[in-house]
């Protein structure tokens, strides 16, 4: 299918969850990603599959634990309160190397928060979804059309490395209607030997679990999946560099804060201000080496984030605090201007301090 | 255009009910003098009439909305004066409702009263481009789960097939088919072939019943 068709974030991520050969998925609704679950709910018994709302996110995730055990494609979607629910299951995810994809259409928080867009589960998604070491793969879709494409490349990603890759978007990327192809590249899934799918009496049994009694045992397993981790961030990062080559301004931002951010870098740009955007798309892994490098001639930074402040802190890591790393922000469901964006940009340029 | 006392606008969600709704009210502002657009979208959090009302009020035309609408009460509420519509027999409404049967649910509420009114006319919207209706079958399946929904019967087919921003002359005339084929599948009439204004020059002369999209919802 090449021609476009028109749909919102959230349908999208649904389509190409399909596309990619998801045939489970299992969530509970909550504004702003019920549409994912509102799609599924029409899509998947056309196709075969599974929908099934389950009594809570809880009980969602663990049946993501069944179905993954088993080797097949499986999804579930949340936005954030929704998504804490689910950490327990996460870690155990984690510690039993199970692919998933998991989506978080992020609203304002904390708590109960409300129901227009954010991004301040950044900490929770990057650094601790939940107990123990263990990391997630987070996209950063910027459009429909990404949101589709990372889906798709999520759950490769999860089934290549045996973990879970989060889409994490926002109640904007969500609701927004655009244009998209579903042309989409689909490898097939891996082999997946270590599944639970029977021994047809040729092999000993597959164990998933997270439970190791040998303090030894446990700590081996850790470090293995830390070698893989490693793998990932030196082979997986994706990135979009926007006029950076000669930036003195640089500006880092994902998501709907990119699209923004754009909007005022070119504005800067016109008024003589060289100013340029590092999007990361992958937020872990973080592009780190795309923010040192910048480093090098960038006065300043400037992190656009829907939060209080979370990224800024592994801008700041990236660039070993060479230049100062200034934030504009909104929070609690409020969205920068590209205005708001082009005076932060204004205010480094004319030498405004850390603050 | 002519109007009958209450229009009803329904379709699948994202068919692009609430840009009809808000250019129709327009319309009707001028022709009959009194104009009210109802909100009695449950099931959108985000993008809704209210947005417009800025635009509307400015206008003159009534807007009836939930006063809970672009908050963070995420509960499906109706508005209080939603029977204003169907009462106040002075006043032509336009009746935008949430998309799909889930949508179509809360129009059930005062659907007994648009009855016995017997002045209506009720519009289902369609858009080729949007994956779950994007063929005739398909589109009228949605229609009749929204029909069962409502309790109410629609009476005419609005093509607003389009594709957002990268919408062209030819994404609107290859509908028109599509168009065609739903008013065969369900025997009802096409009542317009709704485009962006900018886009109108062109197809004038290639398209009956052609209705410029002049304002554009705020978002």
């Amino acid at each position: 299918m090449a021609d476009k068709v028109l749909m919102k974030g959230n349908e999208a991520i649904a389509e190409a969850a399909i596309i990619a050969g998801c045939r489970y998925y299992f969530g509970y609704p909550i504004t702003p990603q019920t549409e994912v679950a509102a799609y599924m709910a029409k899509r998947m018994p056309k196709v075969g599959g599974t929908f099934l709302q389950a009594e809570s996110e809880i009980a969602a995730i663990n049946m993501v634990y069944g179905v993954s055990s088993t080797g097949k494609r499986v999804m579930t979607s949340s936005s954030s309160p929704g998504i804490s629910l689910k950490g327990e299951g996460l870690s155990y995810l984690a510690g039993a190397d199970l692919p998933a994809l998991v989506v978080n259409v992020q609203r304002g928080g904390p708590g109960l928060g409300g129901i227009q867009p954010s991004q301040s589960d950044y900490f929770q998604a990057t650094k601790g979804a939940a107990h123990g070491d263990f990391r997630m793969i987070v996209l950063a879709p910027a459009s429909v059309q990404e949101m589709a494409e990372l889906t798709v490349k999520g759950f490769a990603l999860a089934d290549k490395y045996r973990m879970t890759s989060m889409i994490l978007a926002d109640g904007t990327m969500g609701q927004m209607m655009e244009p998209v192809s579903l042309d989409l590249e689909v490898e097939p899934a891996p082999e997946k030997p270590w599944a639970a799918t029977g021994t047809g009496m040729k092999r000993s049994h597959n164990i998933i679990n997270s439970l190791y009694l040998k303090p030894e045992q446990l700590e081996r397993t850790n470090f293995e999946r830390y070698e893989r981790y490693k793998a990932i961030e030196e082979n997986e990062v994706l990135c979009e560099e926007y006029l950076t080559d000669d930036a003195d301004i640089c500006i880092a931002a994902f998501g709907i804060a990119a699209r923004v951010s754009r909007n005022a870098v070119n504005e800067a740009r016109k008024q003589g201000i060289k100013a340029g955007l590092i999007r990361p798309i992958t937020l872990w892994p973080f592009p780190k080496k795309q923010f040192a490098e910048a480093a090098k001639h960038a006065r300043a930074f400037i992190s656009v984030e829907l939060s209080m402040g979370q990224m800024i802190e592994d801008v700041r890591l990236a660039t070993e605090c060479r230049v100062p790393v200034t934030l504009c922000n909104r929070a609690g469901g409020m969205i920068p201007s590209p205005d708001q964006v082009l005076d932060a940009i204004k205010a480094a340029y004319n030498g405004g301090d850390d603050k | 255009m002519d109007f009958k006392r209450i229009t009803v606008i329904s379709g699948h969600f994202g068919s692009g009910k609430t840009g009809i709704a808000v250019n129709m009210a327009f319309d009707l502002k001028k022709r009959h003098g009194s104009a009210a657009i109802a909100d009695l979208d449950i099931v959108n959090p985000y993008f809704r009439t209210k947005d417009s009302e800025k635009m509307l009020s400015g206008a003159g035309i009534r807007l009836i909305c939930s006063e809970y609408a672009n908050t963070n009460v995420d509960i499906p509420a109706l508005p209080q004066d939603i029977y204003a519509i169907t009462d106040d027999r002075s006043l032509y409404s336009i009746i935008d409702v949430g998309g799909d049967d889930r949508g179509a649910l809360a129009l059930g509420r005062i659907s007994p009263e648009i009855r016995r009114e017997n002045d209506y006319d009720m519009l289902y919207v369609v858009n080729m481009y949007r994956p779950l209706t994007s063929d005739p079958e398909s589109a009228a399946e949605v229609m009749r789960e929204i029909e069962a929904a409502c309790g109410l019967r629609f009476t005419a087919i609005v093509n607003n097939s389009n594709l957002g921003r990268e919408t062209t002359a030819e994404t609107v005339l290859r509908s028109c088919g599509y168009a065609d084929e739903i008013c065969r599948i369900t025997g009802l009439p096409l009542r317009m072939t709704s485009a962006v204004q900018s886009l109108c020059p062109v197809l004038s002369g290639k398209i009956n019943g052609l209705y410029p999209l002049v304002l554009k919802e705020q978002q």
